[in-house]
């Protein structure tokens, strides 16, 4: 006997009876148990979030493309920002925190005396003057800055010799022609063997006492690329440089190391009182024709500049976050009309409305979630291209991270809510008929 | 034997502006359990608003409408969802499957707005689509499925939860005459081994004999209430109807009638 098949040809007025002998399958009513909560699970509605958002994966991509662009430029700006405060911050240090710099004006050596005489809790005090010279070896000529130093520079700078040793008080004190070298320098001039060896500058025979160690450069150019003589030779066998009155020399700098970071303001405006004094300027600063920099203050306000700007980029770029939300709340409103009659079918089989407004929230926050970690992926994307493309390393950090994607969470819940209540209010009968 | 739906003296008034529209002008009639009834009528008659009604989707301007027992017309939009969650199943012209979820999913969907676990859900949902014969496309998408197997999943997703009634507004409306036949037969088949309570919604006299009792509507009235098919002979074998039955036992009953039938 057939069971009773649709396909078993059906007289209108006397339907087939059906099989006496098959037992048919049947679905026993639910039993309390097997649906006792008799509503839907929460995370089952993060299921059927899921589900939609997966049925339908173009649709989900283009609503979250705003969101991945406004979490990269966010993620990429911020480690881009950071990296360049870092690689500001280094080559500052380089040259010591705790360090003051007289800058141009008439400033000389007797001014130097005299703020050695002022007893100022100082650890080290190094004039410095410098021209560009040819120097000239048997092998090569070299084009280099030749700075006239005493030997506390080595201790300003932080230098350390390689080879042989730094120039003393003495050599200072007796103008001897002798010339520490750079260690770039002396490789140019001389490959490996510098020391011992006589350089020519200006036609006068130096010979070469010491060379540097390697150093490595700052943003300002290197001390690797120079050549160091006795300020004194400086002064008296290159470059001259008498004061206007002929009878002192000039400086081009003076670096003060201070014992004490706390003590730098007050070096700072002790000095200057000084060389007000002693060059007849108002004391009220306005007629300075020097300057005397504080490297740490510098270091703060700029730092200070990076942050504010790397702070305006990054909300300009989380600017875009928030139209990405727009976006969201866009194709989620459109995607809304067109599931009217899918939204009309579950509430017709059961879904209250809470259920759909939780659905089309989820969903909103499913995407503006996987949108933030695409874009956290491209912004780290970029700035490693960044780090191994430029000077600097831009850094990913854990909090930019976090708060890239958590705003970005946020704007998909924000702008979910709308579309969401407009699913949930539909009337399931108009919704069904929706065409 | 015990009234599924008892609806009296209904009416509904649409309002359009300024304008009253009556769509259901003061309708009374009782279902009983394990009935398959089959409403018709022209078009504009209130077939769809009294469907409605009968499905908790809307509620009736006046009148009282008790389904299982339980008076509908005062309850909230929440309720209104659970009722429709646990007691009705519907069945839609243009089938509303979800288009990018499989048959299987679709079935299911009914029984997770119902908080049944997934097991159950599978299980069940797997049992519906048998019963409807559409074992071998479990996996399939609504647009790889002709319209009369889409039509049987949706069957399957409205008789999945046991529901004590089926709503089917036009089901055959979209199919052609062969396939409405194998829907009707299927319903009919439904009706007599699940014991389910059938209301349908039909323009079609064919499709209209498939059931035991035929109500009419013509402007928002009850013209007709009609039992044709109560006795249908057949060839050879005397179908038994569920206004036969004497203890409301329904599905079991006809199973152990059935049998009977064989082991004599
Ligand atoms: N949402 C509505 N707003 C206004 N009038 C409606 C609405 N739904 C149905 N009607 C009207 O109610 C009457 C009955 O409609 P309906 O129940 O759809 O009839 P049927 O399903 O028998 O064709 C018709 O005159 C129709 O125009
Ligand atoms: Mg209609």
């Amino acid at each position: 006997m057939t069971d009773m098949v649709v396909s078993h040809p059906v007289t209108l007025v006397a339907p087939a009876p059906p099989a006496s002998d098959s037992h048919p399958l049947t679905l026993e009513p639910l039993k309390d148990k097997e649906s006792g909560r008799q509503r839907i699970r929460l995370w089952e509605i993060g299921s059927l979030a899921l589900a939609s958002l997966l049925g339908n994966k173009i649709r989900t991509l283009l609503t979250i493309l705003g969101v991945i662009i406004g979490v990269a430029a966010v993620v990429a700006l911020l480690a881009i920002g950071q990296g360049v405060r870092i690689w500001v911050t280094s080559s500052f240090a380089e040259s010591g925190t705790n360090t003051l710099t007289v800058m141009r004006g008439d400033t000389s050596m007797s001014d130097v005396e005299a703020i050695e005489a002022l007893q100022l809790p100082i650890e080290v005090i190094s004039p410095q003057y410098g021209e560009t010279a040819t120097i000239v070896a048997p092998a090569a000529d070299e084009s280099a800055t030749v700075m006239g130093v005493t030997p506390s520079f080595v201790k300003a700078q932080g230098l350390e010799l390689q080879q042989g040793s730094f120039f003393t008080e003495e050599h200072n004190d007796t103008v001897a022609l002798v010339i520490v070298l750079g260690n770039s320098l002396a490789q140019e001039l001389f490959g490996e063997q510098a020391l011992g060896r006589t350089v020519r500058i200006s036609g006068q025979a130096f010979q070469v006492i010491g060379v540097l160690k390697e150093k490595g450069g700052n943003s300002f150019g290197s001390v690797d690329d120079q050549a160091l003589v006795p300020i004194s030779v400086a002064h008296r066998r290159l470059f001259g440089g008498r004061t206007a009155d002929g009878n002192g020399y000039l400086v081009s700098s003076i670096q003060i190391v201070v014992k004490d970071r706390d003590d730098l303001e007050m070096v700072k405006s002790q000095v200057e009182r000084l060389l007000r004094v002693r060059h007849y300027l108002a004391q009220d600063g306005s007629e300075d024709t020097f300057r005397v920099l504080n490297q740490a203050a510098m270091i703060e306000q700029l730092t200070g500049i990076l942050d504010a700007l790397t702070i305006f980029l990054a909300s300009v770029a989380g600017l875009s976050l928030l139209v990405g939300g727009l976006g969201i709340m866009n194709i989620m409103l459109v995607s809304v009309t067109e599931r009217t009659r899918e939204i009309g079918l579950r509430k017709a089989i059961g879904a209250h409305r809470s259920d759909v407004l939780l659905q089309f929230l989820v969903e909103a926050l499913l995407m503006s979630l996987f949108g933030g970690l695409l874009g956290l992926s491209l912004g780290y994307g970029i700035a490693l291209l960044v780090t191994v493309l430029s000077p600097i390393t831009a850094p990913v950090s854990l909090w930019s991270a976090a708060l890239a994607v958590g705003f970005a969470a946020t704007v998909g819940i924000f702008f979910g809510i709308y579309p969401a209540q407009r699913a949930a209010r539909l009337d399931p009968i108009e919704a069904l008929r929706y065409q | 034997m015990m009234n599924m739906i008892e609806v009296t003296n209904i009416s509904k008034v649409y309002q359009m502006g300024t304008l009253e529209v009556p769509a259901l002008r003061g309708v009374s009639f009782t279902i009983r359990q394990g009935e398959f009834v089959a409403i018709m009528g022209p078009s504009g008659s209130g077939k769809s608003t009294l469907m409605n009604v009968l499905g908790c989707l809307d509620t009736p301007t006046s009148g009282t409408y008790l389904l299982d027992g339980i008076s509908v017309g005062e309850l909230s939009d929440g309720n209104l969802a659970s009722i429709r969650s646990l007691k009705l199943g519907f069945v839609f012209q243009q089938y509303h499957l979800l288009p990018r979820q499989t048959a299987l999913f679709n079935v299911q969907l009914p029984l997770l707005y119902r908080g049944v676990a997934g097991r159950i859900r599978e299980q069940r949902s797997r049992t519906a689509l048998t019963i409807v014969g559409m074992a071998d496309r479990m996996s399939h998408l609504p647009n790889e499925l002709s319209g009369g197997q889409q039509q049987r999943v949706a069957i399957a997703r409205a008789l999945v939860g046991s529901p004590s009634v089926i709503l089917a507004d036009e089901p055959t409306g979209a199919l052609d005459t062969h396939t409405s036949e194998e829907i009707m037969a299927l319903l009919q088949r439904l009706n007599r081994e699940q014991g389910l309570t059938v209301v349908l919604v039909t323009h079609n006299p064919e499709a209209a004999a498939y059931a035991a009792r035929i109500l009419t509507m013509r402007d928002g009235l009850l013209v007709s209430d009609e039992t044709p098919n109560q006795q249908l002979p057949s060839i050879g074998h005397p179908v038994p109807m569920v206004q036969d039955r004497q203890d409301g036992q329904d599905g079991a009953r006809w199973r152990e009638m059935a049998q009977g039938g064989t082991n004599q």
